[in-house]
């Protein structure tokens, strides 16, 4: 079956991106580390009462992730650039779907890890409480985190070829993550305010339409992008 | 006399020309290559050897002109073009981060050949005793044989090499030929960009060379010129 073999390539790039993070030490926590470096700086700028931290704990910890994000986007596809690998991998056969399946598995796995890091960082720094519902909050994470690395995986591979493109990609990204991360920012808020059927509900729902449509428009415009 | 079907040819390339900015790298390049033809494409620095190379591997657009590899445009059908080429290129396109098993282990998951290859493989291109050696501590030397492995796995109908014995002792640049040979020998095609005709004249059919992005003197490597050029080498 051809989407089988499709699918054990995105795996085989997956695998290897994953692996070579490990290898190389220093990707992840950096990046993880400047997240949370971002969290405390947040919480300088708000100052020293807890209700205030508590409010904007969840924008707060998005955006955190968003900038570290950003350079973890970037280096999915400098592992690519540095031997002149990317030629390689576009010239394997198959569909460059796979290319981009695998990108965003990695990306999803490196970013969602990241996220666990910044959470309980944010719940620490800004005291806020786990509410009972957590299984939702853990929903509307990997949701949120979806739409992030679905965007941050394509205009990446966008920006790869430019010389400019630790400029270019924020510039490209950050306007078009406006909706998941505002979906994404209240959800977990409400979520966190005890609102989980009112205002979670709608904005999860929407948080989860937002997802369908970047991941499918992705999909499909991805091979253009790629290609030469 | 018969004449050779669009199919039967490797490469059938007509008036390609390619740009870089306001720059013609390639003016209108002609090139026909058999199935089972091995060519060397000479030319100095710059005058697109690099280019046409890539062109016919799917990786560069002409701006004009039709490249078709054994009868697949490589625009319009690049994806049947990509299943039919291997690619040397000049970087040799592995990870540094991964040993020497693990990238070919990885090829062979995007190749969907079988993971046993990869230990033959490595012992074929002699990298076997460093194959859990990451590769990043390899001499291009090394990379190079890593990237020749590669090739081994794609067994690809059409090979391009770009100075594929660069960097490469001499074990290397006989292990270069017998790939060569054992491609060509299955029904296979070379074009390789060389800039000294030595390491590749018991292999080559004939050579070509790019000047003002034009093709100009095909010359036949006969084993007169085989001899001549081993001598001077020595």
């Amino acid at each position: 079956m051809s989407w089988r073999r499709e699918w054990r390539r995105a795996r085989a790039i997956a695998w290897k991106d994953l692996r070579t993070e490990r290898r190389s030490k220093a990707g992840f926590s950096s990046v993880t580390v400047l997240a949370v470096t971002i969290l405390v700086l947040f919480g300088f700028a708000l100052g020293p009462d807890a209700s205030v931290g508590r409010d904007a704990a969840p924008g707060v910890i998005w955006l955190a992730v968003l900038f570290a994000g950003v350079l973890a986007f970037n280096r999915c596809y400098q592992i690519e650039l540095d031997g002149g690998s990317l030629e390689q991998l576009i010239l394997y056969p198959g569909t460059r779907r796979a290319i981009f399946a695998g990108k965003l598995l990695a990306n999803f796995v490196f970013v969602a890890l990241m996220l666990l890091v910044v959470v309980f960082a944010g719940i620490v720094l800004f005291q806020v409480r786990i509410p009972s519902s957590w299984p939702a909050l853990v929903g509307i994470l990997a949701a949120g985190t979806i739409g992030l690395v679905t965007l941050g995986t394509f205009y990446a591979a966008m920006a790869s070829r430019s010389r400019a493109r630790e400029v270019l990609l924020p510039l490209l990204l950050f306007p078009m993550l406006v909706p998941v991360l505002l979906a994404a920012m209240e959800a977990t808020k409400a979520l966190l305010g005890g609102n989980v059927m009112g205002d979670a509900g709608a904005w999860t729902r929407l948080l989860v339409a937002f997802d369908v449509i970047f991941l499918v428009a992705t999909f499909l415009a991805f091979e253009f992008v790629i290609e030469v | 006399m018969t004449a050779i079907g669009t199919n039967d040819l490797a490469i059938d390339a007509e008036n390609v020309a390619r740009r870089f900015e306001t720059t013609w790298v390639l003016r209108g390049v002609d090139l026909r290559l058999s199935a089972g033809e091995v060519v060397g494409l000479l030319g100095a620095n710059g005058t697109g050897k690099s280019t046409l190379l890539r062109i016919v591997a799917t990786l560069l657009r002409p701006h004009a002109g039709s490249v078709r590899v054994f009868g697949h445009d490589v625009v319009r059908a690049s994806g049947d073009v990509r299943s039919l080429v291997g690619y040397l290129a000049h970087a040799p396109g592995v990870y540094g981060d991964l040993t020497a098993r693990e990238n070919l282990a990885f090829a062979a998951s995007m190749l969907d050949r079988d993971h046993a290859e990869v230990d033959a493989t490595l012992e074929r291109v002699g990298l076997l005793d460093v194959a859990d050696q990451t590769v990043r501590v390899f001499s291009s030397g090394m990379q190079r044989r890593l990237a020749i492995g590669r090739l081994l796995l794609i067994r690809p109908r059409l090979l391009l090499l770009d100075e594929p014995y660069s960097n490469l002792d001499t074990e290397g640049v006989a292990l270069v030929n017998s790939v060569i040979a054992e491609r060509v020998d299955a029904g296979a095609a070379a074009l390789a960009v060389v800039h000294e005709l030595a390491p590749a004249a018991s292999v080559l059919d004939r050579t070509l060379t790019l000047a003002d992005g034009r093709l100009g003197v095909t010359e036949r490597v006969d084993e007169k010129t085989v001899i001549s050029l081993v001598a001077n080498d020595r």
